[in-house]
């Protein structure tokens, strides 16, 4: 097994445990605005796609696809902060009279 | 580093060295405190108190990694990048803030589909760019990544058209259909197989990701909109695993850490969507339906319903001093959210105590409910989990019940011949007097009658959820 491969996997099992504590602990309430938070979050695939879009030896096709990603998992970076802040911005404590 | 000095590399080493390698070190602690944000980011969401500063925690975090990212050495060519940020921006931001809260599920699963896109793309564009000189653990890698994105790709297309009824809602069912999806994913995995063991075969590669696309239309086809919940949670599950495969590709960790912590929440909700409707994931993706026996409903509804209108319901809240609504699917189909605001502000005023019991799987996706209570401006400490609620039923005085069918069906705890005995329920029937507002007794999803709506103490309003709660508040404005 290659280094890199290891630490990989380490990181996948540590971050994998990590999300299924913090996760556990959100209230049901937010259930939905958890979701789209996480996917969110996942959209950080962005940054390969740059990588690969934005490499300059790279064939036509390549490119092509590459900027197919960059545009989907930037809607998804996006569109999925905004909307889970839209749907936060909702959840209110009873005004205090 | 580029694809020559990589190449050179390779042949200085005498073996197969990683294509991304040696990330400048400030780009490395970017990375690392975007990855703490992040988790920082899901711990501030534990609460409504402070969720709105997780969603600035990630915000910063993704902001900053996109930005270091962009000052790469290996990113040269910004025309297509900057190109595909305009066209993501202008189409990202209507689609966030224009969407009616009740279609917020069908736009999570387009967003699943565009996020397992993405990371499909990179998989496959990788493996054009590189594929021949990878080492077989990155293949696999690209394997689990392509297969992952792809279906949850197609898959979270035909949910997204489930939820906004351009596909039928209804369970879609043939001959062999379990034993066909099973095929198409052994052939997935077979080809799958073949794009590990000869890398750079050009004809394999498209070949497998037919069959992905294929396999997740032929596992989502087949559920029903009663389902819904469980699949929009799979699925977010897998596409968050499809972008840490793509971290094992890139050999980036915060790309395995952002797929993780999706992949886990995604894990969690379907887990506890299967829990709330006493299911398992297999009997979910490959359970066919039932056929109805609504036969019997007549021995059990036979004499026994009870109806009430308007005026009386009005009557009945206003000698109430608690009462609690019990909102479900059909509420949201009747957008009658905020109507049962309005109610909630007039109960309220008159000092009668109104809670919310919400159970797992109302509404179309896990949480819903919540959300589209919250925009009809109900406090969100009126918005009791099942657990909470259910000691508190036999202290109400009144229960409204809206939209909702087999998660108060009491058949469920009492009866274990019931189709869906064990699946947790809200108790409603404890209550003192129960409203059901419903068109007709027609059943739900599971097909089955509801005793409930026998029961002595349980009084029908056959009307629509919306219509029959404006005019309960027209007829209590009266007295």
């Amino acid at each position: 097994m290659s280094p890199s491969l290891e630490s990989n996997l380490f990181v996948f099992a540590l971050a994998a445990f990590l999300g299924y504590e913090v996760v556990r602990r959100v209230s049901p309430q937010l259930h939905t605005p958890l979701m789209s938070l996480t996917n969110a979050i996942s959209a950080i695939s962005v940054v390969g796609a740059i990588v690969v879009t934005g490499a300059g030896h790279s064939t036509t096709m390549v490119v092509v696809l590459g900027t197919i990603a960059v545009t989907a998992s930037m809607i998804n970076v996006v569109g999925g902060f905004l909307m889970t802040d839209r749907m936060l911005k909702m959840f209110k404590k009873r005004k205090s009279d | 580093m580029n694809l020559l000095l990589s190449i050179m590399g390779v042949a200085a080493a005498g073996r197969l060295l990683p294509h991304h390698a040696a990330m400048p070190a400030d780009v490395i602690l970017i990375y690392l405190a975007a990855a703490m944000l992040f988790a920082l980011s899901l711990k501030w969401l534990s609460s409504p108190k402070t969720a709105r500063w997780g969603v600035l925690a990630g915000e910063i975090g993704m902001a900053a990694a996109i930005i270091a990212t962009l000052f790469l050495p290996e990113v040269r060519n910004y025309i297509w990048i900057l190109i595909a940020f305009g066209i993501a921006i202008m189409a990202a931001i209507p689609m966030a803030l224009l969407i009616p809260m009740t279609a917020v599920p069908q736009q999570i699963a387009l967003f699943h589909a565009f996020g397992a896109l993405a990371a499909a793309l990179v998989g496959t564009a990788e493996y054009y760019a590189h594929g021949s000189s990878m080492q077989t653990s990155t293949l696999i890698a690209i394997g689990f990544e392509s297969l992952l994105g792809y279906l949850t790709f197609t898959g979270s297309l035909v949910a997204a058209g489930k939820l906004q009824e351009i596909l039928p809602t209804q369970p879609m069912t043939y001959p062999f259909q379990n034993v066909l999806s099973i095929s198409i994913l052994a052939a997935s995995v077979i080809a799958g197989a073949m794009v590990v063991v000869v890398p750079g075969n050009v004809v394999v590669f498209p070949i497998f990701i037919a069959l992905c696309l294929l396999f997740g239309i032929m596992l989502i086809l087949p559920i029903g909109g009663g389902d819904m919940p469980t699949v929009i949670a799979l699925l977010n599950s897998y596409a968050g695993l499809s972008a840490s495969a793509m971290g094992f590709v890139l050999n980036n960790k915060l790309l395995i850490i952002g797929g993780a912590l999706e992949g886990s929440s995604g894990f969690i909700l379907s887990m506890i969507m299967c829990k709330a409707m006493n299911r398992s994931f297999i009997n979910v993706l490959f359970g066919q339906v039932q056929a109805a026996k609504a036969a019997k409903s007549d021995d059990i509804y036979g004499g026994n319903i009870k109806s009430v209108n308007a005026e009386e319901v009005a009557a009945i809240l206003d000698g109430a001093r608690r009462v609690a609504i019990v909102p479900g699917y059909g509420l949201a189909v009747a957008q009658a959210q905020h109507a049962v605001g309005q109610l909630f502000e007039l109960l309220e005023s008159r000092s009668i105590d109104v809670q919310f019991g919400i159970h797992p799987v109302a509404g179309r996706m896990p949480g819903h409910m919540n959300v589209l209570l919250a925009e009809a401006n109900i406090p969100y400490d009126h918005l009791m989990e099942m657990d909470r609620i259910n000691p508190e039923f036999e202290n109400m005085d009144v229960v409204i019940v809206n939209g909702a069918n087999d998660v108060v069906n009491p058949d469920a705890r009492d009866n274990p011949n019931s189709p869906i005995a064990g699946m947790p329920i809200l108790n409603v029937d404890k209550a003192g007097t129960v409203i059901v507002i419903k068109r007709s007794l027609s059943p739900g999803f599971a097909g089955i009658p509801n005793p409930l709506f026998a029961a002595k103490n349980c009084l029908m309003f056959f009307a629509d959820g919306k219509k029959a709660v404006l005019d309960t508040i027209a007829e209590l404005e009266k007295l």
